[in-house]
């Protein structure tokens, strides 16, 4: 089981060759990359609205571009980075490769199915590109009736068709990781077995095939209301613009775990390996992800605090909100205690572990803000709800993905990153990111209200700290763009377990052969056993 | 660049309520961030790898720390459900001596009426150390007013009433944003609320060249719609007396009673087969399209203007306690 050289052995990327062995490819770990290119693609487009939307903030005029246009840039934004980045992130591209390995099974439940679901993410992803270069649209992520049905000239259907079809992408991988995690498990990999990351996956899954036909009903009727001008929510019509709200959020809101709750998982698996030990309170840890998947969907409403739903809809909504807080405290105070006595040592992955669980922290906490009623109504549609989400969406779940595209690059590619590059990247994007966002906080509660093109001129002082954070940031996000596709030519050859890690993806060589494994393993431990790997070479203590 | 600022002025009475409550969240949250950060950092370099070899020891979950851990939260966690659902709670009713205003959001402004019929666009007078009340009601998409300094915020939902209120407690000029996106220019969707000591508020409704009391001009209204041919106030009409419906229960054709509040009065302006009035048939038209929605707020006072006397004492601006001579006449002449 012990390194060899990969360049020699036959494994899944040099199995076949040509365009057309990865566009049928039926490989989970192929389909992977094709989701990370695809979403690598997205995440640049969205970066590059991001920045032109952070230089237009610079000046409290709206000079660099035209109102209609920096609200088509904020949108298509969102959109991008939302529905076509961090909902397939971590579980298409890290959960497709590494979900049936982590359990040792050869592939996905549906290998063609999946092949579908990435096909879907690319049908969604054109629609919505179409619309983007075509003229943009301008509704803002949220698509809030009656703006959106009635009132913009932009290109809201096809946008919106897009994202309707990306959800089933979502939906069918959603599904087919539940059969997977149900049915394909190695003989011995029993349920409290199973690593935290594939808890988290699979809790997401259920968030996943539960959530997002609530999104394709809301975009169908939001597609009659606009086309066959039938009155769903516009009240000239006789519709309820609320009513989208409630629908929108019933399923938004649980999409914000969809995106990190497969993070916390990846989290999960960096602080035990670098600290050598179990995660503490395993079984906690798993069941939060299960409570939050499930009380996440009865939240939604504290999105509309100030939308005149009633007073005592706000209340009940506000101490829902309150529960879903605390299985996220618990997941945090575990993998601080999971430190306590360990051997722990600061690879490029457990730095981004140590980011997430700092800025989720922050991010948390805000939440618990904006969660009190008597504050939401001032800082609600304010720079403190933007700052709130970028601190868990990009400090927690796009650290905690870029934790894991570090931790797992030795496993997909069979060649190590620089670790030097990777460190100095890993601090460059914490200290950018908090230079980014943390002025937001303070600019929200200031009262400056988010989608605004230009702003009084007090403002302007904490929009140039944000803007300055974010040009670091971009920097921080670049370096790992270049020093990943440097080392599948040049970077070291990667053992098999280069971290010392007890998952069963560490078991086979890197990469993994086509089928996974040389003979289906056999689990006789728990997830994180660590005499087991280091049992030929130490004394177990 | 501008005057840097930190933190925002506080000019309503509920701004020191949402500030403290904003120091209590802050202190639980620096207090854990500290705890979780000092945490980690002690452990990351106490327990650093010193060998490659090293194994430690197995730890087994902590059944009491889990539950400790759980349990604090969780009580602070309800210490702040309580808190801010008790501000929201007092700030959801507006007193009954609050002054009334109306406001009219559309695509990309604000238009403000007092009672006694100034108007105004993207600006409000009003005096210090009262309680305002504002009405909104948007003619488009959806809008959001926002008064950074007093803490409120509110959207306007076209086809229904939205309230708000405030009391402001210190003279000066406040930011009023659009805060919910209303397309284009919504970030030019701004303007100032000026606040005044009563006596300069006074003298600016005197000084403004009001085209009448809101009242009056639904009276116009009134006649020149061709209302006043239907609704007549001496029983004669086939159609239901005006004349002290407000706040009234009012019985429906096919069951059930209704509250003649302002949302149902505007809805019989708007839907009048919504709901239709016992004993009457359905022959009102609607008058969706012909009437804007200041129109109908304007309607909507002259109904009020019939009395009974209007719950939200709306219109006596004046009587505080400062009388004052020439002031604008008073709606309840009427009554
Ligand atoms: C063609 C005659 C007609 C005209 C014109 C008319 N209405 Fe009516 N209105 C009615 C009738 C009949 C009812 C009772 C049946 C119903 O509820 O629709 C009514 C009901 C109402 C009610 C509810 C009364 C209650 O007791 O609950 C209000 C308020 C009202 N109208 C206001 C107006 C206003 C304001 C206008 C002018 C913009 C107007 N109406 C024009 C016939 C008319
Ligand atoms: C820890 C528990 C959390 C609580 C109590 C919480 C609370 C809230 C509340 C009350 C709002 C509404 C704010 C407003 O619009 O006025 C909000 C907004 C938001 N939250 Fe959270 N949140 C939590 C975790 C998360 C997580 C995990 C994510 C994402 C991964 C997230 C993403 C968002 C987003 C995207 C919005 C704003 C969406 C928009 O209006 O565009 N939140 N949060
Ligand atoms: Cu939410
Ligand atoms: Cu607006």
């Amino acid at each position: 089981m012990i390194t060899e050289a990969a360049v020699e052995r036959e494994h899944y990327l040099n199995a076949s060759y040509g365009l057309k062995s990865w566009l049928l490819t039926k490989d989970h770990k192929r389909i992977g990359l094709l989701y990370l290119a695809t979403i690598t693609l997205f995440f640049f487009i969205g970066g590059a609205f991001a920045t032109l939307i952070r230089v237009e903030l610079l000046t409290p005029q709206g000079d660099l571009v035209s109102s209609q246009t920096y609200n088509k840039l904020f949108t298509m934004h969102g959109v991008a980075m939302i529905f076509f980045f961090l909902i397939p992130s971590i579980p298409a591209v890290l959960g497709n490769f590494f979900l049936p390995i982590m359990i040792g099974a050869r592939d996905l439940a549906f290998p063609k199915l999946n092949l579908l679901s990435w096909y879907l993410l690319v049908i969604g992803g054109a629609f919505s590109l179409f619309a983007m270069i075509a003229g943009g649209v301008d509704t803002g992520w949220t698509f809030y009736t009656p703006y959106s049905t009635s009132y913009s000239n932009s290109w809201v259907i096809s946008t919106a068709l897009g994202i309707f079809v990306a959800g089933f992408s979502s939906i069918l991988t959603g599904l087919n990781f539940i059969v997977t995690v149900h049915r394909m498990r190695a003989p011995g990999m029993t349920w409290f077995r199973m690593p935290l990351f594939v808890w988290a996956n699979y809790a997401t899954s259920l968030i996943q095939v539960l959530g997002t036909p609530v999104l394709a009903v809301t975009i169908v009727l939001l597609f009659v209301e606009r086309v066959f001008h039938l009155g769903i929510f516009d009240p000239a019509r006789g519709g309820d613009p609320v009513l989208f709200q409630h629908l929108f959020w019933f399923y938004s809101h649980p999409a914000v775990y969809i995106m990190i709750l497969p993070s916390m998982g990846v989290v999960s698996e960096i602080i035990s390996t670098f600290s050598r030990k179990s995660v503490f309170g395993y079984g906690f840890v798993a069941f939060s992800s299960v409570a939050i998947a499930v009380l996440g969907f009865l939240v939604w409403g504290h999105h509309l605090f100030v939308s005149g739903q009633s007073l005592y809809a706000g209340m009940v909504f506000s101490f829902l909100s309150y529960f879903v807080a605390i299985p996220s405290a618990i997941k945090v105070f575990n993998w601080t205690a999971t430190l306590y006595k360990g051997s722990i040592v600061f690879q490029t992955p457990m730095l981004y572990a140590f980011g997430f669980i700092g800025l989720f922290t922050v991010g948390g906490l805000t939440g618990l803000f904006l969660a009190a009623l008597g504050m939401d109504i001032h800082v609600t549609d304010t720079y403190f709800v933007i700052a709130h989400f970028h601190y868990i969406m990009v400090g927690g779940a796009l650290m905690g993905y870029l934790g894991g595209m570090h931790f797992w690059w030795p496993k997909m590619t069979g060649r190590m990153y620089p670790e030097g590059w990777a460190k100095l990247s890993a601090l460059v994007i914490f200290l950018g990111f908090n230079l980014t966002f943390f002025p937001q906080f303070i600019l929200g509660y200031l009262g400056m209200p988010r989608r605004y093109h230009a702003y009084p001129e007090e403002f302007q002082v904490l929009n140039v700290l944000s803007t300055a954070g974010a040009s670091v940031l971009a920097v921080g996000y670049l370096i790992p763009m270049i020093y990943f596709i440097w080392s599948l030519r040049y970077g070291k050859i990667a053992p098999a377990n280069p971290w010392g890690a007890t998952g069963l993806e560490w078991r086979t060589s890197s990469p993994p052969p086509v089928h996974n494994f040389e003979e289906t393993p056999i689990v006789s431990h728990d997830a994180y056993d660590y005499s087991t790997v280091m049992g030929e070479e130490i004394e177990v203590g | 660049m501008g005057k840097f600022q930190l933190f925002p002025v506080q000019a309503s009475t509920l701004a020191p309520e949402v500030d403290h409550l904003l120091y209590f969240l802050l202190a639980v949250s620096v207090f854990f961030t500290l705890l979780i950060f000092g945490a980690i950092f002690f452990f990351a370099i106490k327990y650093r790898r010193r060998s490659e070899g090293e194994l430690p020891h197995v730890q087994h979950t902590g059944y009491t720390l889990e539950i400790v851990w759980s349990v604090i939260p969780f009580g602070l966690t309800m210490v702040m459900f309580t808190w801010g659902a008790s501000i929201f709670f007092n700030a959801s009713k507006p007193p009954n001596d609050a002054i009334q205003i109306y406001a009219v959001g559309k695509q990309w402004m604000w238009k403000l009426e007092h009672m006694e019929g100034q108007r105004e666009i993207n600006e409000l007078h009003i005096p210090v150390g009262r309680p305002v009340r504002v009405t909104m009601a948007s003619e488009d998409v959806i809008h959001s007013f926002f008064v950074p300094a007093f803490r409120t915020k509110q959207d306007v939902v076209p086809g229904r009433y939205s309230t708000t209120w405030f009391t402001p407690t210190k003279t000066g000029k406040y930011h009023l944003f659009c805060a919910e996106y209303c397309g284009t220019r919504h970030s030019g969707m701004i303007g100032w609320v000026y606040v005044m000591e009563p006596a300069d508020y006074q003298n600016w409704l005197s000084g403004g060249a009001a085209e009448g009391s809101l009242a009056d001009n639904g009276k116009k209204l009134f006649e020149s719609l061709a209302c006043n041919n239907c609704h007549k106030e001496d029983n004669t009409g086939r159609c239901p007396n005006l004349v002290n419906l407000f706040g009234k229960q009012v019985q429906l054709a096919g069951g059930g009673t209704v509250k003649a509040d302002e949302a149902y009065i505007r809805e019989s302006i708007l839907q009048p087969q919504a709901k239709i009035v016992a004993g009457f048939e359905p022959v009102m038209p609607t008058f969706t399209g012909l009437v804007s929605e200041d129109q109908v707020l304007q309607l909507v006072e002259y109904v009020k203007s019939l009395g009974p006397k209007p719950a939200a004492g709306a219109i006596d601006t004046g009587t505080s306690s400062q009388g004052r001579p020439g002031a604008p006449p008073a709606i309840p002449a009427k009554r």
